[in-house]
């Protein structure tokens, strides 16, 4: 996966979950489908996306949060 | 300091002669305000019979998305020192060894960051810093990593592995408990560290069947240590223990399958239909032992009740030759897990244990899944309950 690519997963996935805050909790499995349907055309693979989400947890754009089950979500600051 | 919340019920709990968690709360509430607060809801808690805790929540640190877990008091204003009460869980040692400079260096942590109480250990084997706010977690965690120590598991992910004392302390262990957990978590650090799975996910390794880590009940995929070849009897030890005490009735009647009888004065085992319960080894430990040929059985689907009710593990793998398996760096065993969690993943739903999956669609679709072949031995119980049904064509 090029740079422009992950940038365009990421973004897809920061996205994702801003729009659901409140509404929805998504697993971090729930994110893997969802893109691997929004990026099949360009082939991405599972470790692709998940390399993707370790990004935005390490830049802290995504935090973990549990209620049952863990989640993602945006960070309280953000 | 003097005491903050009357605890009738709680004094109840330290009459006697045995240790009580009330009198350890109460020796951590002399220093620590927040313990003293704890004591008082936990009182609540007993006359009210149930708890005031709000679980879950966001607790955690940087860059972790595991490893603490997070309490609020239902109460803050009346017991402001735990409105945050939250765990750190902690990767313990393989085998829960630890010097005791590591334990003094950890107790002054809990007495300066948390409320001077240590969970020793946790239900999966964690060590836990009891009763820390959000804010005091990153010092904590700094002060942890400094001991050479990291953050345990917690939500959605690979839970701490935890295994026997092995063959550092146990004459029964069949194979190295210590190094496949060491090696597995080190593996699986980033699984650990990082909630992606439908829900919780438990390895344990017990040196052999009478299970110190509970594996059979507790674990997701457990590690029994097992044999395969016969039991060594040395004749003379059991003539010495028939001495002692009544071997026939407290040991070969005893024996689940009964595969063991005296001929004259030497005790003789039909192996074939021994299964591995080691009750008669630890009955007479000097005049028998495993057989040479060892390694482990592995069991999947084990969880507590939470969700849907508790199950015990299922047999999946009679025989692992975890001896020869961790010659290559237990690749063979990483795969079979590799194939589980790709399965779990894609056909498993929220809070579904790998278990109840199993359950849902079947040990046939399972087996299908994870590329391996059904044999007659993966039964949920010894000689019942064959998963693999047979038509009448097949062999």
């Amino acid at each position: 996966m090029n740079d422009e690519t992950k940038k365009k997963v990421e973004d897809k996935i920061l996205g994702l979950v801003k729009e659901y805050v409140g509404k929805k909790r998504f697993k971090p499995i729930d994110i893997v489908k969802e893109m691997e349907k929004e990026f099949a055309s360009e082939g991405l693979t599972k470790d692709d996306i998940k390399a993707a989400l370790k990004d935005l947890m390490d830049e802290e754009k995504l935090v973990y949060g549990y209620a049952g089950g863990s989640f993602l979500t945006i960070p309280e600051n953000k | 300091m003097g005491k903050k919340h009357q605890t009738p019920l709680l004094d109840e709990l330290k009459k006697g002669k045995w240790i009580s968690f009330v009198r350890e709360m109460e020796r951590a509430a002399e220093k620590s305000e927040r313990t003293e607060d704890l004591l008082g809801q936990v009182e609540e808690s007993y006359r009210d019979k149930v708890n005031h805790w709000k679980h879950g929540g966001m607790a955690g640190v940087r860059g972790y998305g595991a490893g603490m877990v997070g309490r609020f008091s239902e109460f803050p204003d009346k017991y402001p020192g735990i409105k945050e009460c939250h765990s750190m869980r902690i990767i313990p040692s393989a085998g829960f060894f630890y010097n005791t400079d590591f334990l003094r260096k950890l107790a002054d942590i809990s007495e300066k960051h948390a409320g001077g109480l240590l969970n020793f250990h946790g239900a999966t084997g964690n060590i836990q810093i009891l009763g820390m706010s959000q804010a005091e977690a990153e010092d904590v965690f700094q002060a942890v990593a400094e001991l050479g120590f990291d953050l345990g598991g917690s939500g959605s992910d690979l839970r701490t592995p935890s295994c026997c004392a092995g063959q550092a302390r146990c004459e029964f262990a069949n194979y190295d408990t210590m190094k496949i957990c060491r090696h597995l978590t080190e593996e699986y650090l980033d699984e650990l560290h990082r909630p992606a799975f439908n829900y919780k996910f438990k390895f344990k390794f017990s040196g052999c069947a009478n299970d110190c880590v509970a594996s059979a009940a507790r674990s997701d995929l457990a590690f029994i240590g097992t044999w395969k070849d016969k039991i060594k009897i040395n004749q003379e030890e059991v003539k010495n223990y028939k001495k002692k005490f009544d071997v026939q009735k407290y040991v070969l009647d005893k024996c689940p399958t009964k595969c063991m009888w005296f001929e004259g004065e030497n005790l003789v085992i039909d192996d074939e239909n021994c299964v591995k319960c080691m009750h008669c080894i630890n009955e007479l430990p000097k005049a028998l032992k495993a057989g040479d040929e060892r390694g482990c059985s592995i069991l999947i689907g084990a969880k507590a009740p939470l969700v849907t009710g508790p199950r015990m593990g299922m047999m999946l793998v009679p025989f692992y030759d975890v001896n020869e398996d961790a010659k290559n760096d237990y690749e063979w065993i990483k795969s079979l897990i590799s194939n589980m969690w790709e399965f779990w993943d894609e056909y498993g739903v929220s809070r579904e244990r790998i278990g109840e999956l199993i359950g849902r669609v079947g040990l046939n679709t399972f087996l299908e899944g994870i590329g391996l072949e059904p044999i007659p031995e993966m039964v949920e119980h010894p000689r019942s309950n064959p998963f693999i049904k047979f038509t009448e064509d097949e062999d």
